[in-house]
């Protein structure tokens, strides 16, 4: 069980801990001021990684080897320089920088790959280090595909990966996700890559590119840890699931009180067991009805339980973004944070929640340590 | 020599103070304010150099010309002011 939480926010990396059952409290806040677009946690050494977006100063990236108490400034990623007069342009026409313009997933490597970490930005750019984050290398073969090209911005201005799911079985397996972009993944620790959108589809592109892969808006993509063989996605157009990894995909249909969103945690050792934030799509992204709730599945999507015991149930319109829901390893603790700065906690799998804060900045992610 | 003097808000981030530096452009005389604050480099310029997109460098109160290749002339007596560019409220 985890008793500390950190949220990422407009304003700052803040700390919450368990006091007692069922309380907890904000005890502290790091970067104060500060836009900490995100959060990871390295299992193998312990360390913890605050990716900071300063606007006018550009991204950065923080780490800490003593659970927040000092925070140490470390590489960043390099675009490379675009051959001269390259002009890169996504398919809709719009200009594509070869420039690093926030971090939009970490994830450690495999237990067996010490030092290794992946780093998922914006505009499009897979980067890896192996030496815990002080330099990092692009990951050619997927910058220069030419699929790659057709990638577009879908969250932000340009494309992005979000989502980092490195294989439990086997770290040369990386699985990452786009939004816009789809599914990519490589067996050989980055050096060929192929797309993972078979089953998925895309209501909101022109019929002819439905299915194509670089059409799918996946917001939010996790693989199970105790059976790696399922992945779970909030996609713009629903909720899919995969149990064959990410071979195909298996459309979920039915999702009251709505189908979209941008989170989906999966339960640690249980696949059929994940949980979303459900919200009114596309024109308006608000709850439905002004109530806050959690979807759960224990049945691999079959059926879903709508909880909200604990959240507030009139007049809220807090929108939760892709990284704002997260598990602890015990899979009983769950938390979420919205963009109006409210945060929730539940420590029985999401059937009671507890209000963490009603008054923080943005929440852009929040992260059981 | 040319004086290099960074806004105070990046002094939050990284200290940096003002300094005289040897120089005849915008990019030799902040090549050698780099030297000194190596951190600095990447919270005023991009990856390739440039001066990043909300940042901004006035050389005698004028704003220079050149954003990606700093090739401005800077006189011997120059004060360079790296300062953000104002955007938003």
């Amino acid at each position: 069980m985890s008793d500390q939480l950190l949220v990422s926010t407009r304003k700052g990396l803040f700390s919450a801990r368990r006091t007692g059952r069922g309380v907890w409290d904000l005890e502290s806040v790091a970067f104060l001021g500060d836009n900490v677009s995100l959060v990871q946690h390295d299992p193998r050494d312990g360390a913890w990684y605050a990716a900071l977006d300063h606007g006018h100063f550009g991204a950065k990236l923080h780490r800490s080897r003593d659970r927040g108490a000092t925070w140490t400034e470390i590489g960043v990623p390099a675009y490379p320089t675009p051959p001269e007069g390259h002009v890169e342009k996504d398919f809709l026409g719009r200009e594509i920088p070869w420039r690093l313009i926030r971090f939009w997933a970490l994830a450690p490597g495999a237990a067996s790959q010490p030092g290794l970490l992946w780093a998922g930005t914006i505009p499009g750019g897979l980067f890896w280090s192996e030496d815990h984050g002080d330099t990092w290398q692009l990951v050619e073969p997927l910058w220069h595909m030419p699929e790659r090209r057709k990638w577009a911005g879908g969250g932000a201005d340009a494309p992005g990966i979000h989502s980092i799911c490195v294989d439990p079985r086997d770290g040369n397996r990386v699985a990452v996700a786009i939004s816009s972009g789809g599914v990519w993944i490589t067996e050989d620790l980055g050096k060929t890559w192929a797309a993972h959108t078979r089953g998925m589809r895309a209501d909101y592109a022109p019929p002819e590119l439905v299915e194509a892969p670089e059409s799918q808006d996946p917001h939010h993509m996790v693989q199970c840890p105790g059976a790696p063989d399922t992945y779970w996605i909030q996609h713009h157009n629903g909720i899919f699931r995969s149990t064959d990894s990410a071979m195909t995909w298996t459309e979920i249909t039915g999702v009251k009180p709505s189908v979209f969103g941008f989170p989906v945690v999966v339960h640690p050792k249980d696949p059929d067991t994940a949980w979303f934030v459900p919200a009114i799509k596309d024109e308006r992204r608000i709850p439905a009805e002004g109530k806050v709730v959690v979807n759960r599945t224990r049945d691999g999507g079959r059926t879903f339980e709508t909880l909200h015991r604990g959240l507030p149930q009139a007049w809220a319109y807090d929108l939760v973004y892709r990284h704002a829901l997260d598990l602890d390893a015990s899979g009983e603790r769950l938390a979420f944070g919205s963009t109006t700065g409210s945060v929730w906690i539940s420590e029985n799998g999401g059937d009671d929640w507890l209000t963490l804060a009603e008054h923080l900045p943005p929440v852009h992610a929040v992260l059981f340590v | 020599m040319p004086r290099v003097s960074f806004t105070r808000n990046l002094q939050r981030h990284v200290a940096c103070p003002p300094c005289v530096v040897a120089g005849a452009t915008v990019r030799e005389s902040l090549d050698a304010a780099f030297d000194l604050y190596p951190l600095a480099r990447g919270y005023v310029l991009d990856e390739h150099g440039a001066l990043r997109q909300h940042m901004a460098i006035f050389v005698d109160g004028e704003p220079v010309a050149d954003r990606r290749a700093l090739s401005d002339p800077v006189p011997a007596s120059a004060e360079i002011l790296v300062m953000q560019a104002l955007s938003g409220g």
